[in-house]
């Protein structure tokens, strides 16, 4: 029985290799750095890669569905500015703590516009995503610049601030929530029926129209999601930070990618889940919070994870290759 | 088998083996100079794979490439050319966007000094191949322009860059017109009369007598047998490729046909096909028999709303319609097996299941969620209906064979209990013991009342499973055929534009 369930991790984690790697440097840092065998550092970690991490549920689904979004850091700044900006609207000055709510619910709307605008754009004009996106990151972020004019809002509401502070039982509130999306977004795609299409789309979108499916309404949708998350991604950077800066989020983008990528995702479309992106996250937080306690150069961190990036990528095309039944030339 | 002549090429005891898959189980092989040696087998036989081995692309575990007597070791396929071995592909690997002339030259074009490409050399040679093929087109074309078979002609002259010993066809003919072949033949047998060794792959048995010399059959990675072709019959070579012999013969039940669901009116579509008017009656199949480019596809296309027609009506069960997408003729109760169902029919990398009940998930929901029951309820169902041969559900649509593909996508649409079923080109690419399965299932499925249009270029295939054959030559009807009436000399005629006296 036991061997049973021996066999049955091995091909999980042949199926997920990026779990494995979670385990090789959870296991490395634990024995080499020495305070990362810690409960407070497990929470520091899940707490760093939040921000990244929610974007990325987002980015899984966008990516399975055959698209990219390169503008998700800058939706996130502009998504912190008006989160930020407008608790102080006049309008609002006599709300006390609750300035915070129409304030937090325009950051996200605004996400889900842009994201809206994103999916509509890409849509009807069948211009590439990564084209698409790669405008709107520039637009976006001139728009963040115009908005802010060029300088940092700071939240005037120590109740914002003091929210990222807080602990929800044993874990801290930002890591409740990024558990609670990696939850919710894992159900959306695995169970249900925007889910399947999601794949359907992305795995053969001729297939998916011959099926009835259509294809413009789940694109936009998947836009829109990855916009709300973006934004509420920005909105909880932006308590962290009391303040919202113009260059928020930058190459947060990049970051977001190569943990989707790292989990499984595949850029062509079709394939992909929200258990390798969450693997994903986890490793690259993990490695950025354990060489960071080893004291390890910020800059050779980023040539490390590069490299890890590379290798990783090239261990799962031999072995993901192999089990299909023959060489790819 | 031993011969005064050395063979072109020998294979002797050829094992490859991938994970889980022995692909090749000690697999004998040779072709002489000047002979065609056909090589048959079922899909997922080996055949691919051996030619792969051939060509360089995949290193035998075990056994001995033999060229001219010498044991041979090719890595890559730029060393197998070098050995005179050349294979042409099945499905093109061309570049779309380069010219002919550099197309065939890829990887070895002619250099100048400082490594410029010297195009005069390049488009001299290229264009004296071309000759020799008897091409009209200029090697200076971009091969994104050329129709399929002028790029299948380039992928020939690409062969016949060196001094060829062995060439390797896999199934050329998949995309070629009747004319198209004829030239392809021709090309064959001038190659065999100056004694290059052809190995030569294909699904269709005309082809194979007509041209080989001798035929060998590979069953599940292994070697079964040669026979020489003119000593033997298309019984013979099935009974070894399949381990039985198959039923070719109708079921002689009489059909019985019920009320007309489809009827097509006057529907036209400029430049692909005009005046298009017909019925379909439940029980029945209908075959669309014609040249490829006789408007077939692309009249399923419209009754399947992925093409708008200019004029004309079609009525489902007695109502006209309008079909404006794929969406609206499901929900009409039209589907449509299409006709490359790899890119039009499944999503490869997902699994059979989610593959079969895709056009319906949003009917198999519980509260927010799919219901993993039902769908898995639908899916057993039609895997035992239609004896679909997978490990299970949760195998990728990508690794299965043709034939179990194709029983997805049709699983897929009757599990949508549709009113009208249209199958283009249900075979295609299927292998011989799948083909006769399907062939049954069509006409079972005709028995239990659905209204059944089949779309073929294969005569047999249009003879064995209609009830009724539409004859369409250049997007016109030509004629229609009640089965106990047709001749194949009078539907060779009906699709070739020959009119006979009796066109009504």
């Amino acid at each position: 029985m036991s061997r049973l369930n021996d066999i049955s991790v091995l091909r999980w984690l042949m199926r997920n290799p990026i779990w494995g790697f979670v385990l090789l440097i959870f296991v490395f840092f634990s024995l080499s750095a020495d305070n990362f065998f810690d409960y407070r550092n497990f929470q520091n970690i899940l707490v760093q890669t939040s921000t990244i991490g929610i974007i990325a549920l987002g980015m899984t689904l966008v990516m399975i569905n055959g698209n990219i979004d390169l503008s998700v850091g800058a939706t996130l700044a502009l998504a912190a500015a008006f989160a930020v900006d407008v608790q102080s609207w006049a309008a609002f000055a006599t709300w006390g703590n609750w300035q915070i709510l129409p304030a937090v619910c325009i950051a996200l709307l605004v996400g889900i516009l842009m994201g809206a605008i994103n999916g509509f754009i890409v849509w009807k004009t069948g211009v590439d995503a990564f084209i698409v996106t790669l405008g709107a990151m520039l637009g976006i972020r001139g728009l963040v610049f115009v908005y802010t004019g060029e300088s940092s809002f700071f939240a005037t509401n120590f109740a914002y601030s003091d929210f990222s502070a807080l602990s929800l039982g044993p874990l801290p509130v930002l890591a409740v929530i990024f558990l609670l999306c990696v939850m919710v977004v894992h159900w959306l795609l695995s169970r249900t029926v925007h889910g399947r299409n999601t794949y359907a789309v992305g795995g053969n979108r001729e297939a998916a129209v011959n099926a009835g499916i259509r294809v413009g309404p789940h694109m936009i949708l998947n836009f829109m999601i990855i916009g709300f998350l973006a934004a509420l991604s920005g909105v909880l950077l932006s308590t962290q930070m009391g303040a919202a800066t113009p260059n928020l989020g930058r190459d947060y983008e990049l970051w977001v990618i190569t943990a989707v990528v790292l989990g499984g995702t595949k850029l062509t479309g079709g394939k992909g889940d929200i258990i390798g992106t969450f693997g994903g996250v986890l490793a690259i937080g993990i490695m950025r919070n354990g060489m960071n306690l080893m004291q390890v150069p910020a800059f050779y961190v980023l040539v490390i994870i590069g490299a890890i990036l590379i290798a990783v990528l090239f261990l799962d095309k031999r072995f993901n290759t192999s089990n299909d039944g023959g060489l790819r030339l | 088998m031993s011969s005064t002549q050395e063979a072109a090429l020998r294979l002797q005891g050829i094992v490859k083996t991938f994970p889980g898959v022995r692909a090749l189980d000690g697999v004998d092989f040779e072709v002489m100079p000047g002979e065609v040696h056909a090589l048959l087998g079922e899909n997922g036989a080996g055949k691919s794979t051996l030619m792969k081995v051939l060509a360089g692309m995949y290193q035998p575990d075990e056994g001995q490439i033999i060229i001219a007597g010498q044991p041979v070791r090719m890595t890559t396929p730029i060393e197998a050319k070098a050995q005179g071995v050349v294979l042409i592909h099945q499905e093109l690997s061309l570049v779309p966007e380069m010219s002919a002339a550099e197309n065939i030259y890829l990887g070895e074009l002619p250099v100048k000094s400082f490594g410029r490409v010297d195009w005069k050399t390049l488009e001299e040679r290229s264009n004296a191949i071309l000759k020799r093929l008897k091409c009209s087109f200029r090697a200076e074309m971009t091969v994104a322009r050329l129709s399929i078979a002028n790029q299948q002609m380039v992928e020939i002259a690409r062969a016949l860059t060196v001094e060829a010993r062995v060439v390797i066809f896999d199934e050329p003919t998949a995309s070629l017109t009747d004319a198209e072949k004829v030239v392809l033949f021709d090309i064959i047998n001038d190659l065999k009369a100056r004694g290059v060794g052809i190995i030569y792959i294909s699904h269709r048995m005309d082809e194979i007598f007509t041209l080989s010399d001798r035929i060998t059959v590979l069953r599940d990675g292994a070697y079964r047998g040669t026979l020489i072709t003119a000593d033997t019959t298309e019984d013979d070579v099935t009974r070894l490729m399949i381990g039985r012999s198959l039923d070719l013969s109708r079921d002689e039940e009489p059909p019985s046909f019920g009320k007309t669901m489809l009827e097509v009116r006057n529907l036209t579509c400029p430049g692909l096909f005009e005046d298009v008017s017909f019925t379909v009656r439940t029980g029945e199949v209908v075959g669309f028999y014609g040249l490829v480019g006789a408007g077939r596809t692309e009249i399923a296309e419209t009754l399947f709303g992925l093409r708008k027609a200019a004029s004309g009506e079609i009525l489902v069960d007695g109502e006209a319609v309008d079909i404006v997408s794929p969406r609206a003729a499901i929900a009409m109760g039209i589907s449509l097996v299409p006709e490359n169902r790899k890119e039009q029919g499944l999503v490869l990398q997902m699994n059979c299941r989610d593959n079969m009940t895709l056009p319906q998930i949003q009917d198999l929901t519980a509260g927010p969620f799919v219901s993993h029951g039902a769908e898995l309820a639908i899916f057993d169902q039609y895997r035992d209906r239609l004896a679909i041969k997978t490990p299970s559900w949760r195998q990728s649509a990508g690794v299965l064979s043709g034939g179990n593909q194709q029983k997805i996508v049709i699983g897929k649409w009757l599990s949508m209990q549709p009113r009208v079923l249209i199958v283009d080109e249900p075979t295609r690419g299927i292998d011989v013991g799948s083909k006769s399965e399907i062939h049954q299932l069509l006409r079972e499925l005709a028995a239990q009342g659905y209204a059944v249009i089949v779309i073929s270029s294969e005569m047999p295939e249009v003879l064995r499973v209609s009830d009724r054959i539409v004859a369409m030559y250049h997007g016109r009807i030509m004629r229609e055929f009640e089965i106990a009436d047709v001749t194949e000399d009078t539907l060779v005629q009906a699709i070739s534009g020959i009119k006979s006296e009796k066109t009504p």
